[in-house]
């Protein structure tokens, strides 16, 4: 059966128990749907003209009348990107691939630094000097896990390997 | 100009970037006066909400000088001090002229689930942020209120943000006289809706976290009883026992994905990105309020799933209310509370920094060092 619009006024019994006050998000807004709007697709008159790529939700017809022209999508982030918004925000396919080009991105800025001749002082990024002021004995406690976890990994997976067991999967 | 830079996950610094231009007729540049790190911050620091690009810069909650307008900005001119709200609002579609400037379709063009909110991943409109020297601010003629004579900056900027969401906070829970309301979370935004909470005269406001420090805080800030769930076998049980065994009238989720409290919701939510963020706070919300009871979410959450007992809500009868803080709407009537002295913003207020000390600034935020509460820039 195919759908059909009817007008719901033609109903036995529409609208008789309406209550516009029991309306849960009232006071939040002035109820309007969008039937009731005069102009409901009104735009403000000026768009921003478009001078920077912009990846556009395909949830929506076109670009907003105003957007924020930061960081276009570039090199292998970018591109995720891009192939993520084939996709609706209904989707993980747009969400996942998103999160890991922020991931890939990190990797792009650490290099994009090192290629502008930086080296990147990830102490200093990751605000360290606060913890070892204020919260000295968590701070070393995690700093020395993280070094014994990882040295030891080190010396598990060549070992490992020395033995020529490096096909088997690790358990941990 | 000097402005903050994301890098990655819990990597950000202050670097000089250049200054923003006008885009767009209604946009206006302002010189950045005082601009605040909040909770919604934390979720990109940590790398959880998608679509962060990396050279980002962020800060939502900003007060500023004009120093330059597009060729249609009637409403404010150069020199004036303006409060600009975190959401980005154009005044005219849809759903502004309905009065849900937080949920405005004609400023994010990457996804229409979420308003444009500055500096705020791309997922919130791709915009830079308050926490540099110089930021552009678009639809000028809409969001930015002048501040008003005599007020202080430090009030003012709390009223971008942490004002209007704590008081939409207890606003959405639909408070009724006499009711009993519980604040998940001592943050600046639970601390702001538990005092709000009295405004629409609650009976009896319960502010639960897990550092007593704010809960100390809290308890002289906003009038109400405070308990730490560390100490607690079970919050929801606590609750129910606190309230006669019905439960809360009315529960406010003011913590969001950065949620502690259960090792499941952390790993799947906060550590693996299984879900948008770890939703224990909401979790236990739906389980101590009240059957038939209100529902208010605050806490943000990022754009996938999460996992709540959604059977309950139904079983309960219970009504769930959420949204961005509609900040232009709310601004006269905060504005007045400020004045009068009903509410007092810069109390909030536990540290004052230089912008070019930025990445200490979010670790002592995020890690609730050195009893931190709220923490202003000063670029
Ligand atoms: N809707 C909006 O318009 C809006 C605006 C601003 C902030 N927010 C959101 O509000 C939330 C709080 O912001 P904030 O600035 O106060 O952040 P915050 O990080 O300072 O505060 C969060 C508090 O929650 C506590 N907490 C953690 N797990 C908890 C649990 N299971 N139960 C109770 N408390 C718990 C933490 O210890 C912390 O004190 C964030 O999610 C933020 O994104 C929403
Ligand atoms: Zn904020
Ligand atoms: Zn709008």
């Amino acid at each position: 059966m195919k759908n059909q619009t009817i007008d719901p006024k033609q109903i036995k019994g529409w609208g008789i128990d309406a209550d516009p006050k029991n309306d849960p998000t009232y006071p939040m807004r002035a109820r309007m749907n969008v039937g009731q709007d005069p102009d409901s697709k009104h735009r403000p008159a000026s768009l921003q003209p478009q001078d920077v790529e912009k990846l556009r939700s395909i949830e929506r017809p076109n670009v907003s009348a105003v957007f924020g022209t930061t960081i276009p999508p570039t090199g292998l982030s970018g591109l995720i990107r891009r192939a993520a918004f084939h996709y609706s925000e209904n989707r993980y396919r747009h969400w996942l691939p998103l999160i890991v080009a922020d991931r890939v991105q990190v990797v792009e800025g650490v290099l994009d630094d090192l290629v502008h001749g930086k080296v990147p002082n990830i102490f200093a990024e990751k605000g360290y000097a606060v913890e070892w002021k204020y919260n000295r004995t968590a701070f070393v406690t995690k700093m020395a896990t993280i070094a014994a976890l990882t040295t030891g990994a080190i010396i598990w997976f060549s070992s490992k390997s020395d033995k020529q067991e490096s096909r088997k999967r690790p358990r941990y | 100009m000097l402005a903050m830079d994301y890098r990655g996950p819990k990597r950000v610094r202050a670097v000089q970037k250049p200054m923003p231009e006008i885009k767009h007729p209604q946009d206006a540049i302002v010189k950045v006066l005082r601009t605040c790190i909040c909770g919604s911050d934390l979720h990109l620091y940590n790398g959880n909400v998608p679509d962060t690009r990396v050279g980002s810069t962020f800060g939502h909650e900003f007060v500023g000088e004009v120093v330059e307008v597009g060729s249609e900005v009637t409403k404010v001119k150069t020199g004036d001090r303006i409060i600009v709200p975190f959401n980005i609002a154009c005044g005219e579609c849809h759903f502004c002229r309905q009065g849900m400037f937080g949920n405005c379709h004609e400023s994010n063009t990457e996804a229409t689930a979420v308003g444009a909110i500055f500096g705020y991943s791309h997922t919130a409109g791709g915009f830079d942020g308050g926490q540099a020297e110089y930021a552009r601010v678009p639809y000028a003629n809409v969001g930015p209120t002048i501040i008003p004579e005599g007020m202080d900056l430090d009030d003012a900027v709390l009223l971008t943000d942490v004002v209007p969401t704590g008081y939409q906070a207890a606003e959405m829970a639909g408070i009724q006289t006499g009711d009993t309301v519980v604040v998940f979370g001592a943050g600046p935004i639970g601390i702001m809706a538990a005092r709000c909470a009295w405004l629409f005269g609650a009976g009896r406001v319960i502010i639960i976290d897990q550092e007593d420090y704010r809960l100390e805080f809290a308890r002289g800030y906003s009038y109400c009883e405070a308990y730490n769930f560390k100490e607690m076998d079970d919050p929801v049980v606590f609750i129910k026992k606190i309230t006669d065994w019905m439960g809360a009238d009315v529960v406010i989720d003011a913590v969001g994905a950065e949620a502690a409290g259960n090792a499941m919701q952390t790993i799947t939510g906060r550590k693996l990105l299984l879900q948008a963020g770890s939703a224990t706070a909401l979790h236990w919300a739906i389980n101590s309020v009240k059957k038939g009871g209100v529902v208010s979410i605050v806490g943000v959450y990022g754009p996938t799933d999460n996992l709540i007992p959604i059977g309950n809500v139904l079983n309960k009868g219970l009504t769930i209310r959420g949204n961005q803080a509609s900040v232009k709407r709310l601004l006269p009537r905060l504005i007045e509370h400020v004045q009068n002295g009903i509410i007092n913003p810069k109390g909030l207020i536990t540290h004052r920094i230089p912008l070019a000390e930025v990445a200490d600034g979010y670790r002592m935020f995020s890690a609730k060092l050195d009893n931190c509460i709220k923490t202003v820039m000063i670029p």
